[in-house]
């Protein structure tokens, strides 16, 4: 979800000048950095690490523990982005996992079984903890058993209700809440040799909501023509410490501060986003984007956009760890329940028909051309009943829809003519339609 | 073919007789059986998809449990691809063909178990789609302890049992749900029974025969279904013209959801295993024993899925060893090597398959593995894989 260094994206097909950064993404940087860091030096240091998934993470309540959070995703696509992916899969598929699953559980036990070094070069610990927060994707639960295999640690189960009916009922709270209270505060208390403190997570829960208004602000900054930032591309930085270790921390408010304020002036002066390549030229196409992104060529993915001055004004991959934008916040008044909510409102975690009322309103908040869909074959949870999403959309908003399928981290599955291709038909079906023609 | 109710009498039936009409049924993708017993009872019938659905609850409520395994190698997917990509498993896009083309009319509704995440969305699909039907996902809980997934899935089941009243079932009556849970425990009873009867004389039960069979069974009342297997049971038993051949024993494993086509299961058997364990329409064997329906029979039914549900690949497994249950099952059948039969995309059954194979590789238990989609067409290549590892049981094992 979070590329820590811009100037790496683009993988390993072309080399590119280094990548233009708002000082926003290199604050991120600084923090991912400090945190792998951290996290390489744990056995020494004798800091303890808690292996667990960006949707629905725990994170205030596992760092109230003074414990350190490891994303298996995030090493996933960072391994990407660097170009290392490829041969970790094809370890991995030389291990017996099959061609057809998840990139993202293939490249994390590729990574594992070449002596698990992170992103930064460093070695990742083991874990003292599985906390396995199964929210919105079943291959979490298939990748936590083969974790589990792996490791000689305890591990937790925190079953995230699907919100089936499109609601979190009143059971659905109660049973995660019950869960977190008897299995996952003891597990935490045990591993940390701590005793849970509710103060210090509602602190912890304030500063989160305070940094969620922050990134909701820049978020709907798009609503502006031009738009001041890419939420897709741009979006996956902008979400990176909120969705991944830095939720509740002091750092993250800073950070989100920070962005904001850049964001915002970004707006007042009427410029577009910073894209790798430099500033953002005309802005000729405002779309919403479906699914996650591809990593391994992020860099060529986001300059075909950009060639062609589209801007993505609004995408769902940035709800993925939270629906903020939505009405969403931390409360430190309630603070399980309110995890319990997290956890279920995730976008993963919602239900079709939700997720069409969703992308329908951001096309018409944010005066969208279209929705584009980029479709990932990693990732069943977004992908599956795409191509009804796409329908459905198109019929409600009556603007066109684009679909073009890549994968997350498996560069076999990156089509660069193909995808470009396709882009540039949905561009000109965009025009077309503008200027009254048939699409 | 007839595939009418009113004409078939399981107790009088010869095998080829009672095979024609089972074959009939199985195949049945408009469901005939299944209008032809609304007809006759005004009640409501209720489509679910794999793995596992508490039948007993609807039974209870006057509602007719239907299993819907796709369409097969029958079926012409002509709208169903326009759904998915192609790198999603073919089950989903002949369940939403036959919803579309009115196959699934006679339903009132459908239930989608939690097993993936295609059939998770699937389930909201169902919503956009049938939108005057019922769509329930069934949210099975992931954690085990009577007080947290036991609480819960309470819930969800009263909760399910509350939208039925409102479609027009009747009021679920622990009196009744016992009742049912008697059934349905015959049921799974003679199944098991069939089973070992496999295991002990697999020449006896061919596995393309038995699942017709027990297909048939799925989308009939648990009343006429029992009386089928009791039928099928003497009918097989009786006939002496069954002689055992010189197989290898195997399990075959991976095949839970999407169904094999029959004709893969005729061909694995031809070419030499002997299928003494499977995957095969799990619902049957999902709760291992009787459920135990007490003073309070929803919280039987709640008790056995937490406490005596197979370690299937769509369960989160928090005790033990992953795997171990495979080993066991080989141990127990006599099996002498493992088939993986996963359908193509299958995250579940194919996540799952490194672990597993791990566990037998430990037991020094052969193994191969292979793909399907349930319209696969040719099984040439199938059959050679299958015959050289039977062969190579045959011929190198310690046995």
């Amino acid at each position: 979800m979070t590329p820590s260094d811009p100037s790496a994206h683009g993988g390993t097909s072309v080399t590119a000048a280094p990548a233009q950064k708002d000082d926003s993404q290199r604050q991120q940087k600084t923090m991912l950095a400090e945190h792998y860091h951290r996290l390489s030096q744990a056995e020494s240091t004798g800091e303890k690490c808690v292996y667990t998934f960006v949707p629905g993470n725990l994170t205030e309540l596992v760092r109230s523990f003074d414990l350190l959070p490891v994303l298996p995703e995030i090493n996933a696509l960072q391994s990407a982005m660097r170009g290392s992916s490829k041969d970790y899969i094809s370890l991995a598929e030389k291990l017996g996992h099959s061609e057809d699953v998840c990139t993202y559980v293939k490249a994390d036990v590729g990574m594992l079984r070449k002596g698990n070094v992170g992103p930064t070069g460093e070695r990742l610990p083991d874990p003292d903890l599985l906390l396995l927060s199964y929210t919105g994707c079943f291959t979490f639960l298939k990748w936590f058993e083969i974790l589990k295999e792996e490791y000689d640690c305890p591990v937790v189960m925190l079953h995230t209700p699907y919100q089936g009916d499109g609601v979190i009922t009143d059971s659905m709270r109660k049973y995660v809440v019950d869960q977190i209270k008897q299995k996952v505060i003891p597990a935490l208390e045990k591993v940390s040799g701590k005793a849970y403190d509710e103060e210090r997570l509602r602190e912890m829960l304030a500063r989160s909501a305070k940094a969620e208004d922050d990134l909701v602000a820049v978020l709907e900054s798009a609503k502006q023509t031009p738009s001041p930032i890419d939420s897709y591309f741009g979006g996956v930085y902008y979400i990176g410490p909120m969705f991944t270790a830095f939720r509740g921390t002091e750092a993250a408010v800073g950070y989100y501060q920070a962005l904001r304020a850049e964001v915002e002036a970004r707006a007042a002066a009427g410029q577009g986003p910073i894209t790798p390549e430099g500033p953002m030229g005309e802005e000729k196409f405002r779309i919403v984007v479906e699914g996650p992104p591809n990593w391994t060529h992020f860099r060529q993915f986001w300059r075909m956009f950009s060639e062609e001055g589209a801007v993505v004004v609004a995408s769902t991959y940035t709800k993925v760890g939270g629906v903020y934008d939505f009405g969403f916040r931390h409360d430190p008044d309630h603070p399980l329940e309110t995890l319990a909510d997290y956890c279920m409102g995730c976008y993963t975690n919602l239900n079709l028909p939700t997720r069409v009322d969703m992308i329908s309103k951001y096309i018409e908040d944010y005066s969208a051309d279209g929705l584009l869909i980029n479709s990932v074959k990693s990732c069943n949870s977004f992908s599956a009943g795409q191509l009804m999403i796409l329908r459905e959309v198109e019929a409600r908003t009556g603007r066109p829809g684009g679909f073009i399928e890549s994968d997350l981290v498996d560069p076999r599955y990156f089509s660069e003519a193909n995808i470009k291709n396709r882009l540039e038909s949905y561009f000109q079906m965009i025009e077309q339609k503008r200027s009254g023609g048939a699409a | 073919m007839t595939t009418s109710t009113a004409t078939f009498d399981a107790t009088s039936a010869t095998l080829p007789e009672l095979m024609q009409w089972t074959s009939g049924v199985s195949r049945d993708y408009k469901l005939g059986t299944v209008t032809e017993w609304k007809q006759r009872t005004g009640g409501l019938a209720m489509g679910y998809l794999p793995v596992y659905v508490p039948r007993e609850l609807l039974h209870a409520m006057g509602v007719l449990p239907v299993a819907i395994l796709g369409g097969g190698d029958d079926l012409e997917i002509i709208r169903g691809d326009a759904y998915y990509q192609s790198y999603i498993c073919h089950f989903p896009r002949s369940v939403i063909e036959l919803g579309l083309d009115g196959s699934l009319d006679a339903l009132d509704g459908m239930l989608f178990p939690a097993t993936c995440d295609v059939i998770r969305n699937l389930s909201g699909m169902w919503k956009l789609k049938f939108k005057d039907k019922l769509s329930r996902y069934l949210d099975v809980p992931q954690t085990f302890e009577e007080d947290l997934g036991g609480t819960f899935w309470r819930g969800e089941l009263e909760q399910l049992a509350d939208e039925l009243v409102a479609r027009g079932a009747k009021p679920l009556e622990p009196a009744a749900l016992a009742e049912s849970i008697k059934l349905y425990n015959n049921e799974r009873r003679l199944v098991r029974e069939l089973y070992a009867l496999r295991r002990s004389q697999p020449w006896t039960v061919p596995t393309a025969e038995m699942y017709v069979v027990l297909r048939a069974c799925l989308v009939l009342p648990v009343e006429q279904s029992t009386e089928l297997l009791v039928a099928y049971r003497r009918l097989i038993e009786a006939d002496d013209t069954r002689r055992p051949m010189d197989q290898a024993r195997v399990v075959l494993a991976g095949s839970f959801c999407e169904q094999p086509p029959l004709g893969m299961l005729k061909t694995l058997e031809r070419s030499g295993c002997y299928i003494v364990d499977d995957d095969l329409l799990n619902i049957f064997r999902w709760i291992r024993g009787d459920i135990e329906p007490g003073d309070d029979p929803l919280g039987g039914l709640v008790s056995a899925f937490l406490n005596d549900a197979i370690e299937s690949p769509v369960r989160w497994i928090d005790r033990g060893i992953k795997g171990a249950e495979m080993v066991q099952r080989v141990e127990e059948s006599g099996a002498e090597g493992v088939l993986f039969c996963a359908p193509s995309f299958c995250d579940p059954a194919l996540l799952d398959q490194p672990m597993a194979v791990t566990a037998i590789e430990k037991a020094g238990i052969p193994w191969t593995a292979f793909k399907y989609s349930e319209n696969t067409g040719q099984f040439q290549v199938i059959r050679e894989q299958a015959g050289t590892f039977a062969d190579s049981i045959k011929l190198w094992s310690d046995a």
